[in-house]
């Protein structure tokens, strides 16, 4: 249990350390970031399957600040941490032909890792609160790091909105605080079971589902991530869409909703309305759009219909498929902003109209963008198609027949606007595609090319991760949710 | 008219004079008194940071930026943080969990006295350099970038560098 703490504690060190012996050696960054977000993957793997409680400074739990390492938390480090170990060895290249600055980049990025890292493993609702602040103000920054007026204007967006999630998120921190006098999130359940609701725990209840739906850009509070995702490096986007919107959003609202509040039938259905609608939205809007990061992002509120749609089902099935479809939304998602990356490292454009054929040019890149495209419309026999086909007989389980016909048509529409960017990208031409350019394009280089292949190798193989089913890599991380707050309390508190 | 001065008018700076090494002393003062009275880290390096920031306004940041390079200021950002840091993780190191206050409280003479409650006060100064760092960064980064049109595209530009182009 001790080495949790270095996970949050060595990205911190690391951010600051960085940025003060980095200035006159060029390639001492990079290797200090990859050294760490490694160290930091190795970690997390060490933690998968160990569970415990860990007290800050020996104060225990209703007092003092404690770090919660279960199979939920186990699941999401490793997430985390596998995407921000990718990000860092793609942005060794990336960054030096398209930004500038590495110093501040990787500064900022370990915060962000050390504040999501932090917000899925703690047990306080205002350290909770702290993390996810770290998280997103960096994130804030870093969406407008190319220092354009388009990207500042992102970033500000990201910021205002963002902002706005927080305060509600804080406010009903405080009136939690203020109703039970506690900040431990076990401690406040147990009082919720003893006290039952009333109108200020409903009222707090509702301030959290606000702000954790916004930072999870779901429908209707998604305006800011159109913005936001496509405007960062591309390695950024890739840790937006794959890991941030997943620890500081749908991550805290169900362990918010499943481990403190307790499901309702109330919420069930909330969820499954917020994932249908953020479903579709997300697909119908992506359809109409050129630029190649855009509609990605748009796919990424789609996505997220999908997740938050099965912890709404809220039956064992449906969380299997929730949290199997945030990890394979993570694989390829990430993988996909990393090809638009590569491209963009190439051809200088993100407009689809520009681009054309290739496919002849950049082998691996294209390989890896079709395999990640099958995924995610859901082509067997690739991760999205077990994740999707999941969450679909969970619905129909669940007598649901409605909710698999709507999750059935996103699919499809994902697939047509898949086939879109692989028609004019990589296999057909654009409108405004120019011969002379492309002849000058080639593929990527090798550090770029690693983490590409990796995710790809990962989409097709992570369908095996559904082996044995409820009772196999995702058990730990179902039963955490299945047994609720009770289980949490006795856990946390001991009682 | 003259060529023009950097800064305010004569009384403003003047008065900056005389006053500067007094407010810096006051937030030394509450940093170093932040687990006894109100105030602390925070609060204590805030003040600290507004001397600066009010050296910068009277006499224009050339002179503050004398005093407190930004080369500099960026280092004292990162020392502050990883000092805080190192504090927490000697707690691991010495009592085996992260943060613990390892220092016997009354240690060396007794409590409510400045050489009391164990590391809460060495916390409180990695947090008063912080802070008073991160701030005089953040008011001279607002005051140097400018947005330029560059070949067409608008960016962020540092004024200085834009006089050395000239």
């Amino acid at each position: 249990m001790g080495n949790v703490i270095l996970l949050i504690a060595l990205p911190l060190a690391m951010a600051f350390f960085i940025p003060m012996v980095g200035r006159k050696v060029r390639w001492l960054p990079d290797v200090l970031a990859n050294i760490t977000t490694l160290g930091l993957f190795v970690l997390a793997g060490q933690s998968w399957g160990r569970e415990g409680i860990y007290t800050m400074g020996g104060w225990p739990a209703p007092l003092g600040i404690v770090l919660v390492l279960d199979g939920l938390s186990a699941l999401l480090l490793f997430i985390i941490n596998l995407i921000s170990f990718l990000a860092t060895l793609f942005s060794v290249d990336y960054l030096e032909k398209l930004y500038t600055s590495k110093l501040r980049y990787y500064s900022l990025f370990l915060l962000m890792v050390a504040g999501m890292n932090g917000a899925v493993l703690t047990g306080d609702f205002f350290n909770l609160f702290v993390f996810l602040e770290i998280a997103s103000i960096a994130s804030y920054a870093l969406v407008g790091f190319g220092c354009e007026a388009e990207e500042l204007e992102a970033s500000f967006k990201y910021l205002v909105i963002g902002s706005i999630a927080s305060t509600f998120i804080l406010l009903g921190v405080a009136l939690l605080y203020g109703r039970f006098a506690t900040l431990n999130m076990a401690d406040v359940a147990s009082a919720l079971q003893h006290h039952g609701f009333d109108q200020v725990s409903l009222f707090a209840l509702v301030l959290l589902v606000v702000g954790f739906c916004t930072k999870a850009a779901l429908v209707p509070f998604h305006a800011w991530l159109p913005d936001a995702h496509p405007s960062a490096p591309a390695p950024i986007s890739a840790m937006l869409s794959g890991v941030l919107i997943k620890a500081i959003g749908i991550y805290a609202l169900v362990r918010l909703v499943y481990n403190v509040f307790g499901i309702s039938p109330l919420l069930a259905s909330l969820f499954t309305y917020l994932g249908v609608i953020s479903m579709m939205a997300g697909v119908l809007l992506a359809l109409g759009q050129w630029d190649f990061k855009r509609l990605l992002a748009y796919h990424s509120i789609s996505q997220m219909g999908y997740v938050i749609l099965g912890f709404g089902l809220a039956t064992p099935l449906g969380l299997l498929g929730g949290l199997f479809h945030l990890l394979n939304h993570s694989l390829f998602k990430s993988l996909l902003f990393f090809d638009s990356g590569s491209v963009e490292y190439e051809t200088g454009t993100r407009n689809l109209e520009k681009m054309g054929n290739l496919v002849q040019k950049m082998p691996v890149t294209s390989g890896s963008s079709l395999m990640a495209s099958l995924s995610i419309s859901g082509i067997p026999p690739f991760n999205g198609f077990w994740s999707k086909l999941v969450i679909i007989l969970a619905a129909v389980q669940a007598q649901r027949p409605g909710l698999a016909l709507w999750a059935v048509a996103g699919s499809i529409l994902t697939l047509a606007s898949f086939s879109k960017i692989q028609r004019y990208a990589f296999w057909g031409q654009g409108k405004d595609f120019d011969a002379k350019l492309w002849e000058g394009w080639k593929e990527v280089p090798v550090l770029m090319r690693v983490p590409l292949l990796v995710l790809a190798v990962l989409c097709l193989g992570s369908g095996l991760a559904l082996w044995h089913g409820l009772k196999g890599l995702f058990g730990p991380a179902i039963s955490v949710l299945t047994d609720g707050p009770t289980a949490y309390i006795a856990k946390v508190l001991g009682r | 008219m003259n060529e023009r001065q950097p800064g305010m008018s004569l009384v403003v700076q003047t008065v900056t004079r005389w006053l500067k090494g007094f407010i810096f002393l006051y937030g030394v003062y509450v940093i170093l008194y932040g687990h006894l009275s109100p105030g602390g880290g925070f609060a204590g390096g805030v003040i600290v940071a507004s001397t600066f920031i009010l050296l910068t306004l009277s006499f224009g940041r050339e002179r503050a930026l004398g005093k407190l390079g930004k080369l500099m200021a960026s280092e004292l950002d990162s020392f502050g943080a990883l000092l805080f840091l190192l504090i927490a993780v000697l707690g691991t190191a010495i009592g085996g969990t992260f943060f613990l206050n390892f220092i016997e409280k009354n240690w060396p003479t007794g409590n409510f006295h400045l050489f009391s409650a164990g590391i809460i006060p060495l916390c409180n100064i990695a947090i008063g350099i912080k802070v008073a760092a991160s701030l005089f960064m953040i008011f001279i980064i607002l005051a140097v970038i400018r947005v330029q049109e560059v070949r067409g595209k608008r960016k962020l530009i540092t004024t200085e560098k834009r006089r050395k182009e000239r």
